[in-house]
């Protein structure tokens, strides 16, 4: 076994760290820490804020990837290779949902079925020829008939709950005992002290929302081990599995892109802003012939142009995994190129009037050069605007995922992603009958990644934005 | 004491405004007779302002009228529907703002603005509105009355959109006028005449207005009732007489005292030149058409000669536009100067030469920058809001080199900084926005002074700030220009300030400097017309004060 | 105004031609003729003659940027880069890969789309507008909120379940209007209502957050007081005024779109089988039809420009503080 990273890996991990170090930034500058605390003040942000991050918590999990060669030693693990599955490249998602990946079906079974959806024809011993349902392979296999599928489910929901249940007051206890740390032991005392009880952060909403997620997704997983929760697809895989495993292309299509986005927005930006004159016409220029070309057009442009390069050059991938891996590189790329011209438009004007305020004047009168002023002066007084944006492109993207993946310019194929699934989907809805868990599950995942997003940045926007402040 | 009850007009009884359970006008009563001037007189955050919308009913929904009533000829305007109110409102009581600027709608002809209150209230026809308007405008003094109904306001000049304010305010002959600061935002000349209109007004018409205003030379023109509100109470209400002459209220002695800083002019001391201004002149190019040609310039500055003195303060008075912020830009190297010299003396060095600073590149420039610092008017602008005190004042010692470099030596200076301009060392980690107005503008002070300058510009450095505040920083700047011997160009508008800093004066207008001299040459013997009218126009108090002054 | 149209025209020389060479960049550099010759003829035994006599036949024997053997200016003009450039700027598209005029096609399928995208930004605009004013004028209230929170729910889901979802239900389970497909005329309004609906219903959440704050920003100016003050009623201050001074920064937004509506919608077209140029390009996209894909960006181009000049022009009629010049 051994490690392999692929460029999105590489570049999600940076971001984290990145991530982390701005963290530890805010920790000591007072005032940003006071502005993210307001955030997070709203139950709504906070129950946003967890779900966001049980999201990223599922990309960064199948953010790692390894090589699994069938060992030599344990026969433990020489079993669960032998099936032909385990071959390739794996993530450590692929890892905690492998019972997933080895039950697969032989064509669609809609949730908690015990048999498949349509008919197939039958020959029994005498010849003759019947429509049955057949039986699946694997789900709901252990049900006897002895007691309804419902009342099967509600008795494994115990399970689940009772873990969730372990597990949010094993949270709890780790919370208190920092706040014990923390208060070095004064834990009553400081709490009876408190001005403000206002001044808590809402406590409730983030346990009730942490202990929801934790419900439900230790429930799919539980009982995803008897049945196929959400169903199967065409070729007989677990719906859940491929929603699940699509959570990471969609938050990596947010997160990297305005990694992208970021420097050449702001770079470009305040240049402009700034130095005026002939810098600004020259980007001025760029970015309105950039806009100008229809989004969605540019994006197939240079994507088709990419399926000839690869087409041309195939023997420059490893493996069929690198290739989609790169086509997603390729593609956040080309979102990230065509997307920084809005918030490049504003920075520049935000800048444009900055520079006229006077502490800026202050500065030039101290003789500082243009490189300070814009460090210390003017990236800190913008970067408010910078964090709005970036909240707010979020959802987009994730939007946009899947609306490019239908005009067949997103991700590649064998990638699992929303769009992808929604694209099968429409085909699937004009079946008779409707097969309907495919669209639900992608519908069901996104919306609520999107509506947290969504609900975040309107919180980051009320309290950042210095005009709603009113 | 019948004859009274009857011609008060409007009574406010015992008023109480809350947010969030903090009182911000706390059980105030007066009343105001008909065609009576009553001032209403406050600093910033005083609560006059929130007492004028109560009236009105247009206070922020996130304050509360907790207590009181406000009788209209002898109707509870609190009791009334708000449909009713809408009645009152622009009918009974008038309204006129301080901002001109933006009190009115950007996209709506001024004639239509005005005849929307007739339409509303009188129900007059399209025409007779119209007709009614240009009269209205006629008599509050818009010339061409027939054409600038069809103007928009960003074609009128701000004492012209007051003016269409007025003319709104009079549209429906309303029983009570609330003017609120209707002239700070005008100039000198300006406001005179536009507190001339509103005294005519009275009298012709008889109205009764309640005058809000924070300036002691307006209320000594414009009221014959006076009261003063501090913190959300009124602390004094007198007649004008007796409130100008003996003010029983310890803050409103302090008021009154602050209004004219001092009477008394400085001595002119011989001193040696420190900077001397050259037929300096600063163009702005008006460019035009496809290919941007230059078709004129602005002429910002146009050949001003000046000369500053080692340890003494030229005060530059002139009115908004006039480009007296220019000269301070052109002297820091902010703005390039289109000709003319710039010469700086370097006094404090054995061999005493002068350097042209227009000549100079920004490198080269880098050396005086630590010579010619910088204050601002505005407090809130002029600090980061990102940066920490000790950030903002270490700035200037680092990038300029000034005292030693080591952490712990700048800290000690930046304390002692702190303490001269009346701040705690504690005051140090702190965000500007953590102070007020006056204690910004004090580290806007230490900032410049950690540079250990021989000239600061200071551009209007208490315009924005009230007056005791001003007082204090005035005191301040004069207090430090005794000890360090330094020079000030100190850039103004307001003339009442002139006695209290400045030893020599140069009136500006137009980008020409129209006189110079002493500040008693100035203020005693004006030469030129401009001066003169801008003498004239100052309120009586300061007049008064001037008559004395020796 | 007359020479500021003509000066925006100029201008948009110099874009359009960086537009080209976006597209020459993206589609020559990369794809260079050599291997659009190899991948027409097929991979096999392809001599360097058959793939010159391929260029000659297809108008791609010149070099890309500098014609070293012409001589002064025709250096730079017999390129393939600029004689590419100045057929898009004739209108010459060429033929498709099919075999058809581009140019043709694209003046028979503007009908069709226009057919959709003007309803529905029209519809679109007016109701989320009116919503929006709606709101503003119970601000603060719960009936506010709860919009609000509708609002943001009705933008977090993907505009393809929307329509995926309507033809279900609305088609599918209540055969209230047809599937898909287009007729021209009067007959074609029963596939349009649909998409239309669709269409409006999805741009809603957005439309009427941005709407609504933008109102609510005029509402706290200075201007509102002064009018309240005048004794107007709520709904007088807001249609008078508020209505008038928030439509201008409105209008940046949506003037620009306006002439991009010919360009029709990828995904509503395609979903709904209208015979119009959003259903042509994703068409082209997926047959990797490089003619018809680069003349759809310099048409969109064209129309984005069109549209930054309408938006400058349709301020002189809603702010009499701009002149333009």
């Amino acid at each position: 076994m051994s490690f392999v990273w692929l460029w999105t890996d590489i570049l999600v991990w940076t971001l984290v760290l990145v991530l982390i170090g701005a963290v530890r930034s805010i920790r000591r500058s007072e005032q940003i820490r006071k502005q993210w605390f307001y955030i997070l003040k709203s139950p709504i942000a906070m129950s946003a804020a967890i779900v966001l991050s049980f999201y990223l918590l599922f990309a960064l999990l199948d953010s790692v990837h390894f090589q699994y060669t069938p060992s030599k030693q344990g026969e433990a693990t020489e079993q669960t290779v032998s099936s032909a599955n385990n071959q390739g490249v794996l993530s450590l998602l692929d890892v905690i949902l492998q019972h997933l990946r080895d039950k697969t079906e032989r064509t669609y079974s809609a949730p908690f079925a015990t048999h498949e959806y349509s008919t197939s024809l039958s020959y029994d011993e005498s010849g003759a020829v019947t429509q049955v349902y057949r039986p699946l392979k694997f789900g709901g296999q252990h049900w006897t008939g002895s007691h309804t599928i419902l009342d099967d489910v509600m008795v494994k929901t115990a399970i689940p709950f009772l873990f969730s249940c372990i597990f949010i007051a094993f949270i709890f206890t780790i919370h208190l005992g920092w706040g014990f740390v923390k208060t070095r032991g004064n834990y009553i005392d400081y709490y009876a002290n408190q001005p403000d009880p206002k001044d808590e952060l809402p406590w409730g909403a983030a346990y009730f929302t942490l202990f929801l997620l934790v419900f439900l997704f230790s429930w799919f997983y539980y009982l995803s081990h008897f049945y196929h929760v959400l169903g199967t697809d065409k070729v007989g895989q677990d719906v859940l599995y491929q929603a699940v495993k699509s959570i990471r292309t969609g938050v990596l299509i947010g997160l990297l892109t305005t990694l992208v986005m970021l420097p050449l927005a702001l770079i470009l930006g305040i240049s402009a802003g700034y130095f005026k004159g002939w810098v600004d016409d020259v980007i001025q220029y760029v970015y309105t012939t950039l806009n100008s070309i229809p989004g969605v057009l540019l994006i197939a442009a240079a994507v088709l142009m990419m399926q000839v390069i690869i087409t041309n050059n195939s023997d420059w991938f490893g493996s069929t995994e690198e290739r989609a891996d790169l086509r997603l590189l390729f593609l956040i790329f080309i979102l990230g190129l065509t997307s920084w011209t809005g918030l490049c438009r504003l920075l520049r004007a935000e800048t444009l009037k900055i520079s006229q305020v006077e502490y800026v004047t202050a500065a030039k009168s101290f003789g500082l050069s243009p490189f300070r002023i814009i460090q210390k002066h003017i990236t800190p007084n913008l970067m408010h605007l910078v964090l709005i944006a970036l909240v707010l492109d979020f959802s987009g993207l994730v939007l946009a995922e899947a609306v490019l993946s239908y005009v067949g310019v997103g991700v590649d194929p064998t990638t699992a992603s929303w769009g992808n699934m929604i694209n099968q989907a429409r085909l699937e809805m004009a079946r008779e009958p409707m097969v309907w868990w495919s669209l639900f599950s992608a519908f069901a995942f996104m919306f609520t990644l999107v509506l947290a997003a969504n609900l975040f940045s309107d919180r980051v926007q009320t309290v950042l934005d210095p005009r709603r402040n009113n | 004491m019948m004859n009274q009850e009857a011609s008060t007009v409007l009574s406010v009884q015992n008023l109480t405004v809350l947010v969030d359970n903090t009182p911000l006008i706390k059980n105030i009563s007066f009343s105001i007779g008909g065609g009576e001037i009553f001032a209403l007189v406050g600093e910033s955050g005083s609560g006059k302002s929130l007492t004028s919308l109560a009236i009105m009913r247009l206070l922020p929904e996130a304050l509360r009228v907790t207590s009181g009533s406000i009788l209209l000829e002898q109707q509870d305007l609190f009791q009334l529907p708000e449909f009713k109110m809408q009645k009152i409102r622009g009918k009974k009581i008038a309204m006129i703002f301080q901002e001109p600027m933006t009190s009115l709608n950007p996209v709506m002809k001024v004639g239509e603005q005005v005849a929307e209150v007739l339409r509303v209230h009188l129900k007059l026809n399209r025409s007779q509105a119209r007709n009614k308007v240009i009269s209205l405008f006629e008599e509050v003094g818009i010339p061409e009355a027939k054409e600038r109904y069809e103007w928009y306001p960003h074609q009128l000049s701000g004492g012209q959109k007051q003016r269409v304010m007025i003319a709104m305010a009079l549209a429906c002959e309303p029983d009570v006028l609330i003017a609120d600061e209707p002239t700070t935002a005008l100039d000198v000349t300006i406001q005179a005449q536009v507190l001339q209109l509103l005294k005519d007004i009275r009298d012709k018409r008889g109205l009764s207005i309640l005058f809000i205003t924070h300036d002691m030379g307006v209320v000594n023109e414009m009221a014959d009732q006076v009261a003063v509100m501090k913190e959300g109470e009124i602390v004094e209400q007198a007649e004008k007489q007796a409130f100008f002459s003996k003010p029983r209220h310890p803050y409103t002695q302090k008021l009154l005292q602050d209004a004219i800083p001092s009477n008394h002019f400085k001595p002119a001391v011989e001193s040696k030149t420190l900077l001397q201004l050259t037929d300096l002149k600063v163009h702005f190019p008006i460019k035009k058409g496809l290919f941007q040609r230059t078709v004129g310039y602005v002429k910002a500055v146009d050949g001003v000669t000046l000369e500053i003195k080692k340890g003494q303060t030229l005060a530059l008075v002139g009115e908004s536009g006039s480009g007296k912020s220019t000269i301070g830009q052109a002297i820091l190297k902010l703005v390039d100067s289109t000709s003319g010299s710039v010469n700086f003396s370097n006094l404090s060095e054995q061999t005493q030469n002068t350097i042209d600073l227009t000549q100079l590149s920004e490198k080269q420039m880098k050396p005086f920058r630590k010579k010619v610092q910088v204050i601002f008017q505005d407090p809130f602008s002029a600090l980061n809001p990102r940066m920490t005190i000790d950030e903002i004042i270490r700035e200037g010692m680092v990038s300029l080199q000034v005292g030693s470099g080591k952490k712990e030596d700048q800290d000690q200076r930046i304390e002692e900084l702190l303490d001269q301009v009346g701040l705690l060392p504690e005051h140090k980690k702190r965000y500007p926005h953590e102070f007020s107005g006056g204690q910004r503008q004090r580290i806007g002070i230490a900032r410049a002074l950690a540079v250990e300058p021989e000239l600061i510009i200071c551009d209007e450095p208490t315009s924005a700030l009230d007056v005791t505040v001003r007082a204090q920083v005035l005191n301040l700047l004069e207090d430090l220009q005794q000890k360090y011997q330094l020079s000030f160009l100190f850039i103004t508008h307001d003339l009442s300030i002139i006695p209290a800093i400045a030893h020599q004066v140069a009136v500006m207008k137009e980008g020409k400097i129209v006189e110079q001299g002493t500040v008693e040459q100035i203020m005693h013997f004006p030469k030129h017309d401009y001066t003169k009218a801008l003498l004239n126009s100052a309120p009586k108090l300061f007049k008064e004060r001037l008559e004395v002054a020796g | 105004m007359f020479e500021y149209i003509i000066k925006r025209f100029l201008f948009a020389v110099p874009i359009l031609i960086g537009v080209n060479l976006i597209t020459f960049a993206l589609f020559f550099m990369v794809n260079t003729p050599e291997d659009m010759a190899r991948a027409q003829l097929g991979a096999k035994q392809t001599t360097p003659e058959m793939i010159q006599s391929w260029k000659v036949e297809n108008g791609y024997d010149k070099p890309l940027f500098f014609n070293g053997d012409a001589a002064g200016f025709d250096k730079v003009t017999e390129t393939l880069f600029s004689q590419e450039s100045l057929k898009l700027f004739a209108f010459d598209f060429g033929q498709s890969d099919s075999g058809r005029q581009i140019s043709a096609d694209i003046q028979e399928r503007m009908g069709p789309s226009l057919a959709i995208a003007l309803p529905t930004f029209i519809i679109g605009l007016v109701t989320t507008i009116a919503l929006a004013l709606l709101i503003v004028l119970f601000r603060g209230s719960t009936l506010d909120t709860v919009t609000m929170m509708v609002a943001v729910a009705i933008m977090s889901v993907s505009g393809l379940f929307y329509i995926i979802a309507g033809q279900v239900l609305f088609s599918k389970v209540w055969h209230w209007v047809p599937i898909s497909g287009y007729t021209p005329g009067w007959e074609g309004v029963k596939f349009l209502i649909l998409p239309v609906l669709i269409g409006v219903f999805a741009g809603l959440g957005a439309g009427m957050r941005w709407y609504r704050s933008i109102f609510l920003e005029e509402m706290s100016k200075d201007y509102v007081r002064t009018a309240k003050a005048k004794g107007l009623s709520d709904i007088k201050v807001l249609f008078g005024h508020v209505l008038h001074n928030g439509m201008l920064p409105i209008l940046t937004g949506v003037v620009v779109v306006i002439p991009t509506l010919f360009m029709g919608s990828l995904i509503m077209e395609s979903f709904f089988g209208i015979p119009g140029l959003g259903s042509y390009t994703i068409d082209a996209i997926n047959a990797q039809d490089f003619g018809i894909v680069k003349a759809m960006v310099f048409l969109g181009s064209v129309l984005y420009i069109i549209g930054l000049i309408l938006t400058d022009i349709s301020y002189t009629f809603f702010d009499p503080r701009v002149k333009l010049s």
